[in-house]
Parts: C-alpha cells; structure tokens; sequence
C-alpha cells in the first residue's frame, strides 16, 4: 500500500516537474524561475526562523516540514527531479513523522527557562558568525559560477540510477546494511527492557 | 728477561678473602671463616717472599730449577692493561716493584699475617668476627696497592682504599656512639689530606704530563736546574696528604680517637702500616722534594715538631691506647723528620723498626686489656707482671726498643734519623735538638707505662683473669724477637740496599766518631728518661701525683691535648654544621627543592582545576566549542593567509 | 556584486544565490542546536544543518552537470534516516532514564 502510494505521489512529481520544466525552458521561463526561487526560497528561510522562534517542539516539526517541502522544490528548479520527490517521501514523509510521533510519545511539552549555558551563547555565537562570514566570503569571491538555467536539462532517473547501480553498487549496498543496523539498534535502545528501570528522579 | 711474578696475587688474594667473608662469613662456620681470612696475608705473604728470595738470590744459584727464570733487575714493572687513555692522559693499571716496596711488602704483609693471627685469639668472642676480618682482608688488599703503585693514580685508589678500610674498622663496635664518631672523624680528617694530595695530582699531571713515578724521576733528573716554584707547590700538596694520613700535625686528631676500635686494628693500622703511608708516599716522590728544598724544610720542622707536641702530650695520658696513640704520631714525626733532612733511608728504616716495636706494644697492650676484663685505665691497673709473665717481658722488649737503648732496633734507627738531622747542619739542629728532647720524653712516659701497668700493687677492683691464648702470644714474641733484631742490619746496609730506589744523590760516608758522640746522646737521654720515670712511678708514686697538683695550668693542657680539638670544634665544625642547617637546609632543601617540587605539582594542580571547569557535563556548551572549533578550522584553512600582513611580513623576512 | 544585478536583468537566477541559502540554512541549524533546550528540537536542527548541504550538493550537481554530487544526496538522505531511528530511540531512552528533555539537566558526565 505505501509503495503504491509513494509511486502514485512520485509519477506526479515527475509530471509536474516535466510540465514546469517545459514552462522554464521557455521565453519567459527565466523570470518563473526567479519568481518560484523568491517564493521557496523565502519559505524555507522563514521555516527555519520560525523553528528557532517556536517554544513547542511540535510547532517546530511543522516549520521543519515546511522547509523541506520548499527545498524539494528548490531541487526541482535545480533538475533533480528523483531527489525531490525523495526528499518529499523519505525526509518530510518519514522522518518528520517519527519525529512528531517521538514528540507526542514523549509528551514534549513547552521549553522551560533555564539557566542555559552561558558558554553557548558567548563563545558559539561568535562561532557561527564567523561560519556564516567565511562561507558567504568564498561563495562571493568565487569565480565561474553563472547561473542556473535550465538549458542543460533535468536528470532523468535513469542517468542517476546507472551510476547508483553500477559505479556505486557498493555504497548503495552498505547503505542497506547501515539501515539493517540501524533498525536493530533502535529496537534494542528502545524496547522496553530498558525501560523497566524507570526514572527515580 | 723478567720473570712474571704474579704481583697481582698479592692484593688480590686478600681480595678474594674481603669477598667471601664479608657475603658469606655470616652463614658459614667459625673455622671456615678463620682459615680464609688467615689464608689471604699468608698467601701475599707468601708471594713477597717468593719476589724477595728470587730478588736477593744470587743468579746463579738459581740455575738448579731451569724452569724458574731469575729476576734480572729492579724496578720490575707489571703491567695489567690501560684504565684511562684520553687525549694527552694515559694511565694504565700497573705495579712496581723495587727495593723501597719490596721493604714495605714485607713490612706490611709479614705484620699484617701476624696480627691476623693475633685477632684470631683477640676476637675470638666478639660479634661480627667474619665481617671483622673481611674488613681487615680489605685494609691488606688496599695497603698493597698504595705500595705496588706504579702511578699516583693508582695510588690514590689505595690512599682512599685504606682510608675506608680504616673507618670501618675504627667504627667497627657500630653501636657505640664514641666509636661511630671516631671513624668518622678519621675518614674526614684523612679527606682533608686528600685533598691536598688530589690537589698535587692535578699539577703533577699539568706540569709533567704524567703520573708515572719513573717518568716523572727521569723528567726532573734530565733537568736539575728545575727548582723550586710550582715544584714546591705541587711538595706542599702532597705532604698535606701525607699529613692526614700520617697524622702529622694540623691533621693529626683522628689518630687518638681512633682508638675505639679493636687494639689488633690499632697495631695494624694506626701504627705499622696505614699511617706509615705518607711517610712511603714522600720516599717514593722523593724526586720532586729533592728538588723543592723548601718543602723538604717544611716537612723536617712539622716533623720535628708534632714529635715534641704529641711526646708532651702522651706524658700525662691515662689510657694506655692513649699513650701509645700519642707515641705513634710522635714516631711519625721522627719518620717524616727522617725524610725531610732526605735521609729517606733512615726513615724507612724507622718505619721498618717502629712497625715492629709499635705492633708488639699495642698487641701486648691489647693482651692485658683483654685478661683484665676490658679495662683500660693505667690508673687501675698494677701489679700485673706476675700474672701475665709472657706479656710482662715482651712489654718490657718494646719498651726498651722505642726508648732506643742499644742493641734494640729502635736505637739504630732512631739514632740514624737523629744523625741525618745533626750532619745536615744550620736550622735543622734545632731540629736535632727537639728530636732528642722527644726521646727524653718517649722514653720517660713509655717507662711510666710499664711501670703503671706491671708494678706495684694492684689498684683496680679484682677482674676475671683471662688466660691469654697461644694464638696472641706466639705474633707477641715474634715481634719482640724482630725488636730485638729488626735493627741489626745497620743503616749502612740498609741504606747501600735502598739507595736505588729513595736517593738520587750519592750518601755521604758517615764520620763515624761523630755518630758515636750523638748515640751514646741519644742512649744517655733514654737513661734519663727512665731515671726519672722510675722515681716518680716505682720509688715514690705519690710524686707524680704532687708534681701535677704543683703546676695545674700546665698539667690541664696537657691532659686536654692542647684543647686542640675543642678549637677545631669551634673554628670548623660548628660553622659547617650552621652552614648545613641554615644555608643548605633551610635554603637549599626547603626553599628551592622543596619550592620547585611545589611549583610543579601546584602547577599542575592549578592547570587541572582550571580544565576541569570545561567538563562541565553541558551539552550546549560542548557543542559552543565543537562550533567553535569547526569555525577556527575553517579560517585556518579557507582563510587567504597572504593578505593579512603579519603574516605575510613574516614570510618575507624569512625568505619567501 | 554586480553581476548578481545583471543576472537580474536577464531573469536568471545565480548559482551564488542557491549557495547563500545554503550557508544560511547551516548557519541557522547550527544556532537552533545552540539555542534549544529540548533534545527533540535540537536533533530537528542537526536535521536543518544535513539539508542545507544537501542543498549545496544539488547545486554544485547542477553548475557542473556531475550526477554524482545528487547520489551523494541520495546517501545523505539514507544515512539521515538511520541517524534519525537511533538518535531517537536515544532520545526516548534518556527520557525513560532521567523523565526529562531539558538538554541542561541532563549533565551527570561532569567531571
């Protein structure tokens, strides 16, 4: 049932993604491209202000699935039509929902006040800043970066799955053994033979 | 052709016997423990006779064995292989053996021998036997080097050798405090001495470039015109050496106090062998005091006049050691009076007789402290020539030897130090003069100790009366044979003998009715002395006693030896013992070891306290400085380092 | 600077503009994980960090035609997901141990 599901949602992703594509690659396809880039650009931005800003953890999973939703889009306006339709199925579809099923498990209620550490605030502030200024440095200084125009077409999945299947058949098998682990070990931490020694404090 | 004499034997084997008693003497039985200790002198013994039969026979006869190859000619050098050989300085591990050693050979292994078999008898019931006698198996082992030496640096390995052997010893009844002191008063005193002789080691090597004392005889004989100056300096430094092993006088305190040890110790030691050390080591070097006449006065008139000051002082001493302790270093005197007139014959020819008379007086003096139960006082004792008869007539042999009356082997030696002195003329006449008033002296307190001792009635309380064993009288009449004897092969002979090995000039012949005159002088004063010794202690005893209730000044000086030791306390000692506590313990120990050791741990404490608030357990802050560190690596690496000019400054400079 | 402008005048969207966004979407993960006190909010930053690198891969895939740079995405994703499972049956075995999410309050590894 989910496969078909996810089948049906990602078809449309690539109808949708041909039919924009085909609009892009027009005359007027430059100003929809800068006019789709202001728009989710701008959402992902304010989604992941917002999760800043939100004290309930569940107000920030949603501003998370926003911006996820806006960077699937953003990687259709840059030809990656499998990726968006993956990000939408596996980061937004899976990921945040165990995350929102974590949050109302848990019974995560609003962030307190605490004292916090000062340390964060003094030192990773700074810390960041200086991130940001260094990358945004060398991203402006960089030379024979032009622009990103749909001239050079979107790739097709099956571009991508020739070389996931044959070049890199090897990572792609490891990842599958990383997911097996990864399963067992969220059944072992989680289970509830842990959690027989309940919290005392 | 040189025969191989295998002089190595002769400290060795006493060596070997050092190292078994002393690891395992513990464990084994008394016998076996006896046996090798009497074993080691033996042995040497042995082999220095072997080397003086081979020496004194004749070639010829000694064709009857062709397998034994003759000794073709002093000095015979054995050479054992190189010890230190860096840049212009060579010096090989090598003996010597000329007339002058082969002496002292004698002397020192034939004494020795017999006093290890005196200590068999002496020691018999003491705790500690085996590490006594692997002590005293050490002394011979070191003794024998000094005198085998063929370089000063060898030497010095004896010099210190004996030097430790004598503190163990003297040391030896550890648990007393007084002997404790006493050995370390010995071992400090001789350093001093040491020091001077380490001192003339150093300019010897400096100013001859080596330490043989052939090479250095054949540098100074190629040039006689070589006087004085450094000479007298390098003199000067090596009879201070001689001084504090032969207890001349700056340097003489250690010897009275040596006594605490055992009285064998005290006649092997502190009066045939280990101080008659300077003395040897001035007649080997006698080269360079030949040509320092400066020096050579100063060793005549410290000579001169520790005799007269330690002959004064023995007069009113109680302790029969005592006495004869002081009689030893006045002895000395006469020896290294001997030797600064360069009559060097003469005063190996004192030393050879003096270790003789002196052992058997202190061996002698060890038997009656022994059948008395321990007592040592003079004032206590009396009336003992009828129990210890054997010890009464070998006393009586001794006593009469270092007084000097004819024919007793005192006589000749003393007489030929006594003339040396007289025939060199000008200021050493005085000198004559104070070695005959010391005979006067030697010769009344020696008389007073007999007297004390033997006659009259008895004064102290009624001891156990041990018999005294064979094992002690058989060495106590042996030595009194050589006292009677030791002397009769005049100093004529003597000297003709030595001449190859102590004296560069020609000896003059000796005017013999001069040499009458000064004997029946010197005989004459030891009559007196007894004259007198026998009024004040046999004729009427209560004299003595009005005589130093008479003059109490003069009579407390004495009997506090000059307060000598007092003033060295003070002058010396105490304010090296301030200085210890003071500067080096408070300042040294506390303040700068005690403050680094603080500095370092209170540095690492304090950097450990201040890292420890990083571990704070909270997970923003670690990931603050995980942001932190990600940012430092970015503009580490992304960073144009070029353009900042520091930086760039920098690179210039250094080239780029 | 002035060729961004220019860009503007043909419609076009620079590539710079996609790295910007980029940078800012690390940067402000990286100061939602500083900020928050709750475990689950923090981990949704480290997720808000993984995608804006996933949004400069895609870019650099497209400047430079290399379809490698959006398999690595792909793996990205796939490595995101096993990260997310674990990270949160920690999270839900931390709680068990110590009933609370409050970042702070879980310090016991102090020195």
């Amino acid at each position: 049932m989910a496969e078909l599901l996810s089948g049906y949602i990602y078809s449309g992703f690539a109808i949708t993604g041909r039919l924009i594509f085909e609009r892009l690659q027009s005359e007027r396809g430059g100003a929809m491209h800068l006019i789709l880039f202001f728009i989710f650009a701008g959402l992902c931005l304010a989604g992941a202000i917002n999760l800043l800003l939100q004290s309930h953890p569940i107000n920030s999973a949603l501003s998370l699935i926003v911006v996820m939703t806006s960077l699937a889009v953003l990687y259709l306006l840059l030809g990656a039509e499998f990726l968006a339709a993956a990000q939408i199925i596996v980061y937004a579809g899976a990921i945040m929902v165990l995350f929102t099923f974590v949050v109302m498990l848990l019974n995560a209620g609003r962030e307190e006040r605490t004292m916090g550490s000062r340390v964060a605030r003094s030192v990773g502030f700074p810390a960041v800043v200086a991130i940001l200024a260094v990358l945004a440095t060398i991203i402006l200084r960089a030379q024979d970066l032009g622009v990103a125009s749909m001239k050079g077409g979107i790739t097709s999945t099956e571009e991508l799955s020739k070389v996931l299947f044959t070049e890199l058949l090897l990572p792609f098998e490891v990842t599958s053994v990383l997911i097996l682990i990864a399963i067992l070990g969220a059944v072992a931490l989680a289970s509830r033979g842990n959690g027989e020694r309940t919290a005392s404090k | 052709m040189n025969a191989d004499l295998h002089l190595w034997l002769i400290p060795l084997v006493p060596f070997a016997g050092f190292l078994l008693n002393g690891i395992l003497g513990r464990r084994l039985p008394k016998w076996i423990v006896t046996t090798v200790a009497l074993l080691a002198p033996l042995a040497s013994f042995g082999v220095v006779l072997n080397v003086a039969l081979r020496s004194f026979t004749p070639l010829e006869l000694q064709g009857w064995n062709g397998s034994i190859p003759a000794l073709s000619s002093f000095p015979y050098v054995e050479t054992y292989g190189q010890w230190i050989s860096i840049g212009a300085l060579h010096v090989d591990f090598s003996f010597v053996l000329d007339q002058l050693s082969l002496i002292m050979l004698l002397v020192v292994t034939g004494v020795g021998f017999l006093i290890h078999i005196y200590s068999v008898g002496y020691m018999r019931d003491e705790e500690g036997y085996a590490r006594y006698f692997s002590f005293l198996n050490l002394f011979l082992f070191f003794m024998t080097v000094l005198v085998l030496a063929c370089n000063a640096l060898v030497m010095f390995v004896g010099w210190e050798g004996v030097g430790l052997a004598s503190y163990l010893l003297i040391g030896f009844y550890f648990q007393k405090n007084s002997a404790a002191n006493a050995g370390k008063k010995a071992f400090i005193v001789n350093r001093i001495g040491d020091f001077g002789f380490l001192i003339g080691i150093f300019l010897l090597l400096a100013n001859f470039g080596t330490l043989t004392f052939s090479e250095i005889g054949h540098q100074l004989a190629a040039d006689p015109g070589w006087q004085g100056g450094v000479l007298t300096v390098i003199a000067l430094c090596l009879s201070l050496g001689a001084a504090g092993k032969s207890a001349q006088l700056p340097l003489y305190i250690w010897l009275p106090d040596a006594m605490e040890g055992p009285t064998p110790v005290s006649a092997l030691i502190h009066a045939a062998t280990m101080v008659t050390a300077g003395v040897y080591m001035i007649a080997r070097t006698h080269v360079l005091f030949d040509h320092a006449p400066f020096a050579l006065g100063t060793v005549a008139f410290v000579g001169a006049l520790t005799a007269l000051f330690a002959a004064t002082i023995g007069l009113v001493q109680n302790d029969i050691k005592r006495v004869l302790a002081y009689s030893t270093i006045s002895q000395l005197g006469y020896m290294f009076l001997g030797c600064g007139v360069a009559a060097y014959s003469a005063a190996i020819f004192h030393l050879m007789t003096h270790a003789f008379f002196k052992a058997l007086l202190f061996l002698a003096a060890g038997a009656i402290i022994h059948s008395i139960g321990g007592e040592q006082d003079l004032r206590k004792m009396g009336g003992l020539w009828k129990k210890l008869p054997v010890t009464f007539v070998v006393t009586t042999i001794g006593v009469l030897a270092i007084a000097g009356f004819y024919p007793f082997a005192g006589f000749y030696s003393k007489d030929a130090i006594l003339y040396a002195a007289f025939v060199q003329g000008g200021s050493a006449r005085v000198l004559w003069f104070a070695g005959l008033v010391t005979a006067l002296l030697t010769s009344f307190y020696m008389f007073r100790l007999w007297y004390l001792a033997f006659w009259g009635k008895p004064r102290g309380e009624a001891a156990p009366h041990h018999s005294t064993p064979w094992s002690m009288l058989a060495p106590l009449v042996i030595l009194a044979a050589l006292s009677i004897c030791g002397g009769w092969i005049g100093i004529e002979r003597f000297s003709a003998y030595l001449s190859p090995s102590v004296s560069t000039k020609p000896s003059a012949p000796i005017d013999a009715h001069l040499e009458l005159i000064l004997s029946i002088a010197a005989v004459a004063v030891a009559f007196m002395g007894w004259l007198a010794a026998d009024f004040l202690y046999r004729y009427k005893p209560a004299r003595a006693a009005q005589l130093a209730a008479a003059y109490p000044r003069s009579y407390n000086m004495l009997a506090n030896k000059y307060y000598v030791d007092e003033f060295y306390g003070a002058t010396a000692v105490k304010p090296l013992l301030a200085f210890s506590k003071y500067a080096l313990g408070w300042v040294v120990d506390v303040g700068i070891l005690g403050g680094a050791a603080w500095l370092l741990a209170g540095t690492t404490n304090f950097t450990g306290a201040i890292l420890q608030r990083w571990q704070s357990g909270n997970l923003r802050s670690y990931a603050a400085w995980l942001a932190a560190g990600a940012a430092a690596l970015l503009l580490f690496v992304l960073l144009p380092w070029n353009a900042i000019w520091p930086v760039s400054f920098i690179l210039k400079v250094a080239g780029h | 600077m002035s060729s961004l402008f220019s860009n503007l005048l043909q419609q076009e969207v620079p590539i710079v503009w996609y790295l910007l966004l980029s940078a800012a979407l690390f940067s402000l993960g990286v100061i939602g994980f500083l900020i928050k006190r709750n475990l689950i909010t923090m981990f949704m930053s480290i997720e808000l960090m993984l995608n804006g690198v996933n949004l400069s891969f895609v870019t650099f895939a497209h400047q430079w035609g290399a379809v490698k740079g959006q398999i690595f995405v792909f793996f990205v994703m796939v490595v995101a997901a096993a990260e997310a499972a674990v990270g949160l049956a920690i999270i839900i075995a931390v709680f068990r141990a110590r009933a609370t999410l409050t970042v702070d309050r879980i310090n016991l590894m102090k020195l």
